[in-house]
């Protein structure tokens, strides 16, 4: 595996703190899917090796938990909650506003690789809603003025 | 207006208020650990019953009997595990605590700890919250530096350590024993109990505690006044404060802490929250998390309950509820997490229960047929309707499809998917039956874009 030196560090402590290794596979994943952008088939097979695991223990994790995927994403991810609080004060809006700008479907890398879109569940902050999670950051009370901003500063940002 | 009383919210959104641990030193923190610590963990477990706290991650489980229940005597270590996977919708309470105040919960795990003779805990964080887990990690470093984790704390020699350890989006991580597997490093799916009971069979087999972040928060509140104290605040059964997540259709929505029960429904949506949109009148009202039976405005609840010796009948439109366990268990539905999502005349109830079911039906992990196939069934039947192909038979489909989950899976992830369904046709049944009729119509402004 290619991964940074330092993810390999963090990868060794993080076994540590469990008294059976197996119990590092979220943790690991979470690890190399942050290095790397996404979970290959080589990275099962590490991460299996490395557990003292069969590759279809950590297999089957990956396919049961919607954060980890198997192919890369656009630069950003932006993640528009679907659940009802966001919804009802205009979520849907917001993702449909977010898939013009970028000319994209959900789930797809946008034609300039700049993002992907994707519909998640309750991101646990309904009170502010709708919300959209890019990256780690959670933006809050998005309007579709908002979006508009937000489209920009990605794009911008993008140019650097 | 009805009073807040802010105790475990004391700190959240206070001008100045930081979550290093600088801050939480200058505000008394730790004060309450280095007494517990003095103490015999008996005494600690002893007050935690006194006090009646019930548990606030959605079954509101007594704390002081799930922790007697664990089972001291097989030798094997005692795990605790942070619950902080908040995934039920309409609930967003924990979130604050783990960003503005981190030091509070680590006080309240470690009494927790120490009282029930824990030598490791860990801390399941929902995989969406990347910086809440960073916050965490960095709270506990900083709590080790002092002493208050880690080797021989505060000089007593007893050790006890903390971890975090992130979910990865997976809804079904929030149930108890699917957490446990989880940590596991497995598929997060839920075990039979018995006798997988995580008091006795919990982590690797061991004795295990899991309560909710708020519930922890409430013991180290416990620990500094003492159980007898703690239960004169709220009202018999229901003690202490809850903190309400008020969304949806409000003027203000938001959290507000109260002494649970002395606020009613129409206290918190009309004079807390602002009331509904202007031009607006509320419709309907989910209490306690998207999996709750939802409420209808104008409807009347009549019983008897029990106050102190007497029981006294009650009559109560949905305003007149008191916000506490029993009495919204009276009324057919749960306080559950504390999530209230607030609904408005804007809003079709087949769009609203489209959305919920489409949730259900994803978070199921699959392992019961009724639950798998019958969330998924609830689901492709309302996203049929919204999407205009709607029959008058299907609210009687819907019905019957929900009422047979219930009962018949291994967690109650079946019951929360089948009450949101069970509950809307029970109390909108006409909108179902009548939808096929309406949806060429023009929507309402605010609307579900379910399509
Ligand atoms: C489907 C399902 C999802 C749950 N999700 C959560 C959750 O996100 N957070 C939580 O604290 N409890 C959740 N619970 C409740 C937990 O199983 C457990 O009862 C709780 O963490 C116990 O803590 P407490 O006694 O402090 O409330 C869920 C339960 C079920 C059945
Ligand atoms: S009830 Fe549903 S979520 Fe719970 S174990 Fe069965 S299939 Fe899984
Ligand atoms: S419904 Fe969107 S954050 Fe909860």
């Amino acid at each position: 595996m290619n991964l940074k030196p330092e993810t390999f560090a963090r990868i060794d402590e993080v076994i540590t703190h469990y008294p059976v290794k197996r119990s590092a596979t979220l943790p690991l994943l979470h690890l190399i899917q942050e290095d790397v952008g996404f979970i290959s088939d080589e990275a099962i097979e590490w991460i299996a090796a490395k557990l003292e695991l069969q590759p279809i223990n950590v297999y089957e994790v990956v396919t049961f938990y919607p954060m980890f995927r198997r192919k890369p994403i656009g630069r950003r991810h932006v993640k528009v909650c679907r659940t009802l609080s966001c919804a009802l004060n205009g979520g849907y809006k917001v993702c449909d506003r977010f898939k013009e700008e970028f000319k994209t479907e959900l789930g797809q890398v946008s034609p300039d690789g700049e993002v992907t879109v994707e519909f998640v569940e309750c991101l646990a902050s309904c009170g502010t809603g709708p919300v959209v999670m890019i990256d780690d950051d959670l933006h809050e009370n998005v309007t579709e003025q908002k979006v508009t901003e937000l489209s920009a500063k990605i794009r911008a940002e993008a140019k650097k | 207006m009805p009073e807040q009383r802010r105790i475990i919210f004391k700190h959240i959104d206070e001008p100045g208020y930081t979550n290093d641990i600088a801050c939480y030193l200058r505000n008394g923190g730790y004060e309450v650990l280095k007494k517990a610590v003095q103490r015999k963990p008996e005494e600690l477990i002893d007050e935690v019953k006194k006090s009646g706290l019930r548990g606030r991650g959605g079954a509101g489980f007594p704390c002081g009997v799930k922790w007697g229940l664990v089972d001291r005597k097989s030798g094997k270590p005692i795990y605790l595990i942070v619950n902080a996977d908040e995934s039920e919708p309409g609930t967003f309470k924990d979130r604050y605590i783990i960003h503005q105040d981190p030091h509070q919960l680590i006080e309240g795990i470690m009494i927790s700890c120490f009282a029930n003779n824990v030598k490791q805990a860990y801390i399941y964080i929902r995989g969406e919250f990347p910086i809440g887990a960073r916050i965490l990690e960095k709270a506990i470093q900083e709590a080790r530096d002092n002493n208050f984790v880690g080797q021989n704390i505060l000089g007593t020699g007893y050790s006890c350590d903390i971890f975090v350890h992130r979910g990865a989006g997976a809804y079904i991580c929030g149930e108890e024993t699917g957490l446990i597997e989880s940590l596991e490093g497995k598929r997060a799916n839920p075990r039979i109990k018995p006798p997988y009971f995580p008091a006795v069979l919990g982590l690797y087999q061991c004795p295990t505690i899991v309560n909710n972040v708020e519930t922890l928060c409430h013991v180290k509140h416990i620990a500094e006044v003492g159980g007898e104290a703690y239960s004169k605040i709220g009202t018999p059964g229901n003690t202490g404060t809850r903190i309400y997540c008020v969304s949806g259709h409000v003027k203000r929505p938001g959290y507000y802490e109260f002494e649970c029960g002395k606020v009613t429904m129409g206290q918190l949506l009309n004079e807390v929250c602002g009331g509904p949109r202007d031009g607006r009148t509320f419709k309907a009202v989910i209490p306690g998390g998207s999996s709750a039976k939802i409420l209808k405005f104008g409807e009347r609840y009549k019983g008897k309950r029990k106050i102190g010796a007497d029981m006294v009948d009650y009559d109560w439109g949905v305003e007149d509820v008191p916000m506490d366990f029993d009495c919204l268990a009276m009324i057919g539905t749960m306080g559950g997490s504390g999530g209230v999502i607030v609904m408005d005349d804007s809003v079709n109830m087949v769009e609203a229960l489209a959305n919920i079911n489409a949730f259900y039906s994803h978070e199921s992990c699959g392992q019961c047929t009724p639950c798998r196939e019958g969330s998924l069934w609830m689901k492709k039947i309302t996203t049929r309707m919204v999407h205009g192909d709607a029959r008058e038979a299907d609210a009687a489909l819907l019905k019957g499809v929900a009422d047979q989950i219930p009962g018949r899976t291994i967690c109650a992830f079946g019951e929360a998917c089948s009450w949101p369904t069970q509950s809307f046709i029970a109390k909108f049944g006409d909108e179902f039956k009548n939808y096929h009729l309406t949806k060429k119509q023009e929507k309402a402004p605010g609307a579900l874009e379910l399509v």
